[in-house]
């Protein structure tokens, strides 16, 4: 992420028929308008498809400290922020181990400083050394404030090799280590530009308040006359099944005991996803939820406890998490998520049970909607897994998902020798 | 195609039109206003109850936020469990806060489940039972998490620094202890509950698709809720500010959190817009003074930004950063740089120009859909302002010179002034 700001995206898909258009330039930038006229904004969404995956393993964290030098200057502009705020606008970025998203919104009379600004920095950077120096510093400020200085800040660094032996998902986006952002050189930097920030590698939304007429003038004159780069066919190690328990146990300076299991799933772009969301759902979203009714409530042997599902683009990580309360040790903590992913596993769940969780994504969705960011980075997101207009069907198949279908992905998903467990140990405990 | 020149900006158009939708009022039959705000495109609305019930109503320590919390924990009818099913199932949204000045319990839902909801909403403010098996299970977790947060420096920070501001009996200032959780009271959470949530001194605040039915069944709902007269409150604590430098030192610190600042005054102060514009140069953005020397040229931190707040009963203005524990000296001293320049140089034209553009752009995105526009409302009705107040702050983006900014800074930042906080490691 860039900067922390107050934005938040609710990472989820939209229901309701939205109208898009969508045309490709001839250099392969994918553009995507959606109107909007009830917003005096319009919101720029550019997706590059890189992420944390695409990295060098000894050169990790590198998409995101690109990310950071984006804005460092691009080759006819020398500040990108200046005039995009002179102009009433605001923009922030972030990256993922798949993605790496910018988005920006202004006002409809200033919406060309938009198409200039990101325009010119797909063109290409200024590639100043002093912004890299600077920015290096700023990611390693970073990666202290975020993973270092905060108790159990460290357990994605600890995590990911464990269940990731030949994917790249095995680090996390800010690095495996401060040293490899530290050693990071001004050429591989402008190699990593060349190969990922080109027209073809990139997916732009345009949501808002204007007309399809102006989004195809202003992108036919800022963005087509940007040479095509070359095409990248991402080749990524496949996972092999994991097939034994592994896991790790650590000792920090920590206040309490805390317990987080690991176990492989699907993709995001696997039909299954949708019955492994529900079912994170039912473990763990909210207060009438399987986790926190049973364990927190009823036991008090977690003080907090949660489930999610990824939703990465590669075959993902089904997270249980949670701080056990003192009286409990660890193996009764483990013994007692165990029993509940075994209900799971032995009886299909009520339908009213899987309606209710199919009925809060389906507002959710609805409540997503209200904001034109999400709009637009949930259509960048939908064409990057192969067409937009899969935000006009996500509530669908998760509606279509059934009770049988929970209970097999519980199955499959729930067995001893496909988790991956962390011990984390408060010091002298 | 035309050729275009790369290195030359698109006109830039100044923003004309920043129009607030206000809210309107309506009256329930026991004359609880709701204020409703008519906006957006999605069937839906989100219903706030909001209470004379936040910190600086409270008796004693963390009553105000237990009891928000307990509301979500069962009535006499219906187990938590129940009440979370009940909206989960509905696809609702039930949230329940409190702030420095009120409480609040929002429900977020589609029109068309609004009267499923509603009733679970009347419910919780007039018949929530505390049960003191949710109330251990509560507190003992409040507790567990407030011992993790205490490891980190942000958040012991922004403690003491409210302690330094207003002083430790001081609604707004005390500085929460794990005494605190231990001496904590179901009764008072309680008897607070049923003083506040259902007082005479309750506002509705319904935005969204707000139509006539919305309305009705608002006034099904609360219309007949009264539980007696306003609610005298023990007069709080008087404001003790601290002085000058304080230090909390905690080994092993990677990075030590800073924090600078001063009492000043609330929105209604005729000063209050100015300072907001002076904020946004000196800390206020991306772009800002502090950011372009502390992260941008210096790379000390990974943000760093300052503040004007306004509560309702006092305001303060601070600076805020974490920077790495071997530059906090460094980085305190660019911070009074900093505000050494804005009082003794004047402010450009063109970076009060680029300011003037980026705060109305702000001021769009901040009425932009129907729950912002609430919020909006909020801002202003806490602080006893009307719709004028916003009018006066766009002109004042407008209009104001870089002269009076550099008095303004002068006269309410004098660094002798600040207090100045580091926890972590010099």
């Amino acid at each position: 992420m860039r900067h922390l700001s107050n934005l938040q995206f609710t990472n989820e898909k939209n229901f309701m028929s939205l109208q898009f258009q969508k045309f490709t330039l001839d250099n392969g930038l994918r553009v995507i308008y959606h109107e909007d006229k009830s917003t005096p904004l319009v919101c720029m969404n550019i997706l590059y498809d890189v992420g944390a995956r695409d990295e060098d393993s000894n050169r990790t964290g590198f998409a995101h400290l690109f990310e950071h030098l984006m804005f460092g200057g691009s080759v006819n502009i020398p500040s990108y922020d200046e005039p995009l705020q002179r102009v009433g606008g605001e923009n922030n970025a972030f990256t993922s181990n798949d993605i790496t998203n910018y988005y920006l919104t202004v006002p409809t009379a200033n919406l060309e400083t938009a198409f200039w600004l990101e325009s010119d920095r797909m063109l290409s950077l200024a590639f100043s050394e002093k912004s890299f120096e600077v920015q290096r510093n700023v990611v390693i400020e970073e990666f202290k404030q975020r993973y270092l200085n905060q108790p159990y800040g460290d357990i994605w660094l600890l995590m990911r090799p464990m269940v990731y032996k030949v994917h790249p998902y095995l680090w996390d986006t800010i690095g495996k280590d401060i040293s490899h952002i530290a050693e990071a050189k001004m050429e591989d930097v402008k190699a990593f530009f060349k190969k990922f920030y080109c027209p073809n590698n990139a997916i732009m939304v345009l949501a808002g308040n204007t007309t399809l007429e102006e989004v195809k003038r202003l992108a036919e004159k800022w963005f087509a006359p940007i040479p095509k780069g070359p095409d990248n066919k991402r080749n990524l190690p496949a996972e092999p099944e994991q097939k034994e328990f592994r896991s790790l146990t650590v000792e920090r300076e920590v206040p309490f005991n805390a317990i987080y299991q690991t176990y492989r799933m699907c993709s995001r772009k696997d039909k299954e996803f949708y019955a492994v969301d529900l079912l994170s759902d039912i473990l763990s979203d909210g207060n009438s939820s399987r986790l926190y009714n049973e364990l927190v409530k009823n036991k008090k042997m977690f003080s907090e406890l949660s489930a999610y599902a990824d939703d990465s683009m590669d075959k993902g990580m089904f997270v249980i998490s949670g701080k056990v309360l003192d009286g409990f040790t660890l193996e009764q903590a483990e013994k007692a998520i165990a029993e509940e992913l075994d209900k799971l596993k032995m009886e299909k769940v009520q339908e009213k049970e899987l309606q209710k969780v199919q009925n809060k994504i389906e507002a959710t969705l609805e409540f997503s909607e209200m904001n034109i960011m999400n709009k637009a980075l949930n259509f960048a997101i939908a064409e990057l897994l192969g067409d937009a207009d899969y935000v006009n069907h996500e509530a669908e198949k998760y509606l279509a998902v059934t009770t049988e279908q929970i209970q097999q992905q519980a199955k499959q998903i729930f067995r001893k020798e496909n988790c991956s467990t962390l011990y984390y140990l408060a010091k002298n405990n | 195609m035309e050729v275009i020149d790369r290195k030359k900006s698109p006109s830039i158009n100044e923003i004309k039109k920043a129009e607030i939708i206000r809210a309107a009022e309506f009256r329930l039959r026991n004359n609880i206003p709701v204020y409703h705000i008519n906006a957006g495109t999605q069937d839906l609305v989100k219903i706030e109850l909001l209470s004379p019930a936040g910190m600086w109503q409270q008796p004693s320590p963390l009553v105000g936020s237990a009891a928000s919390a307990m509301l979500q924990e069962g009535t006499s009818k219906r187990s938590s469990k129940e009440i979370a099913e009940m909206v989960d199932y509905y696809g609702a949204f039930l949230e329940t806060n409190i702030t420095h000045d009120f409480a609040s319990v929002g429900i977020y839902s589609l029109n068309k489940h609004l009267h499923e909801v509603l009733p679970i909403v009347e419910e919780i403010i007039s018949d929530s039972v505390f049960g003191q098996n949710e109330w251990d299970v509560y507190l003992g977790n409040k507790k567990q998490s407030f011992i993790v947060n205490e490891k980190k420096v942000s958040f012991v920070s922004r403690k003491k620094f409210a302690e330094l501001l207003f002083g430790n009996e001081h609604p707004y200032g005390h500085n929460v202890s794990e005494k605190d959780f231990d001496e904590l009271k179901k009764a008072d959470a309680y008897n607070f509950y049923k003083q506040t949530y259902t007082s005479k001194d309750t506002i509705i605040v319904a935005s969204g698709n707000v139509t006539d039915a919305t309305l009705k069944l608002i006034e099904k709902h609360f219309g007949g809720m009264n539980s007696g007269d306003k609610i005298q409150h023990a007069k709080p604590a008087d404001i003790k500010a601290a002085k000058g430098e304080h230090y909390i030192e905690k080994k092993d610190a990677l990075q030590s959190a800073i924090r600078i600042g001063k009492i000043l005054f609330t929105k209604q102060h005729p000063d209050y817009p100015v300072m907001l514009v002076l904020n946004t140069i000196f800390g206020g953005y991306f772009g800002s003074r502090l950011m372009a020397n502390i992260r941008e040229d210096k790379g000390y931190t990974y943000g760093i930004g300052s503040a004007m707040v306004s509560f309702s009963n006092a305001g303060y203005f601070t600076i805020s950063t974490e920077v790495g524990a071997d530059v906090t000296k460094d980085a305190v001293k660019e911070i009074y740089f900093e505000l050494n320049k804005i009082q003794t140089e004047k402010i450009s034209d063109s970076e009060l120009a680029l300011v003037r553009n980026y705060m109305l752009g702000t001021f769009l995105r901040s009425i932009d859909g129907p729950f912002a526009l609430a919020d909006r409302f909020k801002g202003i009705h806490f602080n006893n302002l009307d719709y004028n107040y916003y009018e006066r702050y766009v002109e004042t983006i407008r209009s104001i010179t870089a002269e009076k900014l550099m008095n303004l800074a002068n006269k309410y930042w004098k660094k002798e002034e600040m207090i100045e906080l580091v926890v972590g490691k010099k």
